[in-house]
């Protein structure tokens, strides 16, 4: 009995205390960044090279150059598992130790954070997820979504399968069908999918898959009822490789299977084997380690045996995706830094330094990334960059790149996304800011 | 020798029907429910307030839901989830459809919608029973979510499907959308939990309570003795549905503030039941020490690591949280099959010997 008692202290002293445990000091003189990632659960496959990749691009940082303009970055990661409440108690725990901006890799806990960013001025960095309708600044000034956002990049996928058809004109009649993951992130695509299809006569077959996508029979089915001439996939996970085996097994033409750039990575196609030669990605940045910025990574991370991963897995098309993120983040605060002096800056500063952040191909030359992704402006009115896309082909043992890079169709996609962010931003009482010009 | 009820007469039946007939209990709890209002809400930070106190509140509402089904009339449940959803999206269109409704009777509107699909769901349970009647409830999750993902109605036609709660105000604080203050939301989530946990406090003293718990001990022998059946387990099934649609309700204003089907997916449901069953099952006490030992130890778990000062990999300390939890729930089944709320009985009846056992 009285070890019950004991127990029963114990317990009570574990409930007590836990919550407290997390209030850990960042340390002074750095700029805290904040990392929501995923390298357990459902999700691990896609999130594991991502996390990889950031933390590498930040060792390479300090290593290399002592920080940011001298300013060390300092980050903490905090395992989500992809998970919408997990990912909103690890912003609300690292939220007290002042971060610049958060990267929340999801897009069910970017809708979480939009709201609370101005509230607790901390910027939203989704790169290529999260909501689309945040693009427009003017709307959304916490928020940004550069290099380019969910629709854009489904009418540049429209666009490439044009070309490929022999022109836009030709895809009146042929069937392309839509297999998405059943959340937010996957219909987010959806609404631009469907103005495509009025404006190009093609028919859309929109086929939804349920978290987390592991038994897709009943949807493959339809596909070989349907037998599309094109499948595009916003998938995740593991869906992403039970998606590409599926194809594989009714033998569907996998280079006619397109995946967005979250359903293109090694560990999607691997598990299908010979199956998935020929599968088709989307992407804003090239795949492979043959970039002098990951020679830099190896000689300053890895040769010190500081690397977040293995170094075989470097130039994957997740990890790369790290690297650019951490990337754009870092070049954000430099742009920042360029006029409020090399400190450790404040959030709102660092605001300012995303929403006036201009990438030049020179620049990414100096980074070593010339050729490996795109330069990005960013304006108050346009915080996606409107940003191209590369379309990347899986040979059997590599990503290569077998597109140019195809814009996306901005007449179509930016009087949807300023519609939408009107809507979005009603919903939250935004007002829009009318002086964007007067901000410079 | 300080616990003692020596020297406490009851003179009138209310005295002793009372709820806390021991004058101890009494100030205690009172003194325990003055301090849970007034300390986190005057000094609590954010972190503890919106990602530890707050679902707290409403895990234990959806498990005081659960338990008066599960717990007192005895019906097995894995719809919780469904049910809650069913709150949730009630309360999102009742309050974009008429901004000037009071949140409050928002949230009470949406539990009685959300009793209101319970009882639809409820009336299988005559004729089913124990793990098929929980496998009849499992069907109520699925079609829910399904419902609410399919139909793009009930998100207000929003591409993403997702919910957003409106800012509203009560007595001129604001308590939802991204500008109120955790400690407003905080103080709407203890308001209403400890109204609905008095509620059914009473509830289960009374009749109603005597005749959930005669259908959950021997559904015959509560017949004979003159319980109508349909009427107890379908008011059982009401009264649960309505709680748990108001803790859904405030789990997308109060908690997350936009949600999706996925919020309320069947993990919830049995996260849940974990509560009811590791609190105790028939106890209301134990819905939130159930709901505190749920929400508390993983958060303790994840945090542990760093406060002891050893750095590991997210990935290891994730795997390990999950390993210790799992490991305290099987202990705390082992060691106490009937619960928290049983040990803490206990608790008290050895208090009461303190210092001189016999």
């Amino acid at each position: 009995m009285r070890n019950r008692i004991l127990l029963i202290f114990v317990l009570a002293a574990a409930i007590a205390v836990g919550p407290l445990a997390g209030a850990v000091l960042a340390q002074g003189g750095s700029i805290f960044i904040p990392l929501l990632v995923y390298r357990t659960g459902p999700y691990a496959p896609s999130g594991i090279p991502i996390a990889n990749g950031f933390v590498d691009y930040f060792t390479l940082v300090n290593e290399r150059d002592g920080g940011i303009n001298g300013v060390k970055i300092a980050w903490e990661e905090c395992e989500t598992q992809y998970d919408t409440k997990q990912g909103v108690e690890c912003y609300e725990r690292l939220k007290g130790k002042s971060p610049v901006l958060v990267n929340p890799y999801s897009t069910g806990i970017t809708y979480q954070l939009v709201p609370k960013a101005p509230v607790d001025k901390v910027v939203v960095f989704s790169m290529g997820y999260g909501m689309t309708a945040a693009a427009d600044g003017r709307w959304f000034p916490w928020v940004f979504g550069f290099p380019t956002t969910y629709w854009s990049q489904a009418s540049a996928v429209i666009r490439y399968i044009g070309t490929q058809e022999g022109g836009l004109d030709k895809l009146k009649g042929k069937k392309i069908a839509h297999i998405f993951h059943n959340s937010p992130y996957g219909k987010e695509a959806n609404p631009t999918l469907e103005e495509l299809a009025r404006k190009y006569g093609f028919e859309l077959t929109q086929l939804a898959v349920d978290h987390p996508g592991q038994e897709q029979k009943s949807t493959w089915l339809q596909v070989r009822r349907l037998n599309p001439d094109w499948i595009f996939m916003s998938g995740w996970g593991v869906m992403n490789q039970v998606a590409v085996k599926e194809a594989a097994a009714i033998g569907f033409k996998m280079d006619r299977f397109i995946g967005n750039w979250w359903s293109a990575n090694d560990s999607d196609v691997v598990p299908a084997g010979d199956g998935a030669k020929g599968y088709k990605g989307a992407t804003f940045h090239a795949p492979g380690s043959t970039f002098k910025v990951h020679a830099e990574v190896v000689k300053h991370v890895y040769d010190k045996g500081k690397g977040a991963g293995k170094k075989e897995a470097m130039g994957e098309p997740l990890y790369n995706r790290g690297l650019v993120n951490a990337m754009y983040a870092a070049e954000a605060i430099r742009t920042a830094m360029g006029k409020y002096g090399n400190k450790v800056l404040t959030a709102e500063q660092v605001r300012w330094g995303f929403e006036n952040l201009n990438l030049t191909e020179g620049r990414l030359d100096q980074l070593g990334m010339k050729g490996f992704t795109h330069p990005v402006k960013v304006t108050c009115e346009d915080h996606e960059g409107n940003g191209p896309v590369l379309i990347q082909q899986w040979d059997g043992k590599k990503w290569t790149l077998v597109s140019d890079w195809v814009a996306p169709m901005r007449d179509v996609v930016r009087p949807k996304l300023e519609e939408a962010a009107v809507v979005e931003g009603k919903k939250l009482n935004y007002t829009m800011r009318e002086n964007c010009a007067a901000e410079k | 020798m300080i616990y003692r009820e020596a020297g406490q007469f009851k003179s009138t039946y209310a005295s002793d029907q009372a709820i806390f007939p021991i004058v101890q209990d009494r100030w205690v709890v009172l003194a325990l429910l003055a301090a849970a209002v007034v300390v986190p809400t005057a000094l609590g930070s954010d972190y503890w307030l919106q990602a530890v106190l707050i679902p707290f509140l409403i895990y234990a509402l959806a498990a005081l839901g659960l338990n008066v089904l599960t717990g007192y009339a005895g019906q097995l449940s894995l719809g919780t989830g469904g049910f809650m959803a069913v709150g949730g999206y009630a309360a999102f269109k009742l309050a974009t459809a008429f901004p000037g409704l009071n949140i409050l009777a928002v949230f009470v509107l949406s539990g009685l919608v959300a009793a209101g699909v319970g009882l639809i769901f409820g009336i299988p349970s005559l004729r089913i029973k124990g793990f098929y009647l929980a496998v009849a409830t499992l069907a109520a999750q699925f079609f829910l979510s399904w419902l609410f993902n399919k139909v793009a109605w009930f998100s207000n036609y929003a591409p993403s499907g997702t919910i957003t709660a409106p800012a509203r105000t009560v007595l001129g604080v604001m308590v939802t959308g991204p500008n109120a203050t955790p400690g407003a939301r905080y103080a709407v989530a203890i308001g209403v939990a400890i109204v609905f946990a008095l509620l059914v406090k009473n509830l289960v003293r009374g009749r109603v309570g005597r005749a959930w718990m005669a259908i959950r001990d021997r559904d015959i022998a509560a017949e004979i003795i003159g319980v109508r059946p349909l009427r107890t387990k379908l008011l059982a099934f009401g009264i649960s549905s309505f709680l748990c649609g108001i803790a859904g309700a405030e789990y997308v204003f109060l908690y997350l503030g936009s949600a999706e089907t996925q919020a309320f997916d069947i993990n919830l449901s049995f996260l849940v039941l974990f509560m009811v069953i590791i609190g105790g099952l028939g106890s209301v006490l134990g819905s939130f020490l159930g709901a505190a030992f749920i929400v508390m130890v993983p958060i303790f778990l994840a945090n542990a690591p760093h406060a002891l000062g050893l750095y590991m990999p997210v990935a290891l300390q994730k795997q390990l949280e999950l390993m210790v939890f799992g490991g305290l729930i099987l202990f705390f089944l082992i060691v106490e099959p009937n619960g928290l709320a049983r040990l803490w009985q206990i608790t008290k009846e050895k208090l009461r010997l303190w210092p001189f056992p016999h």
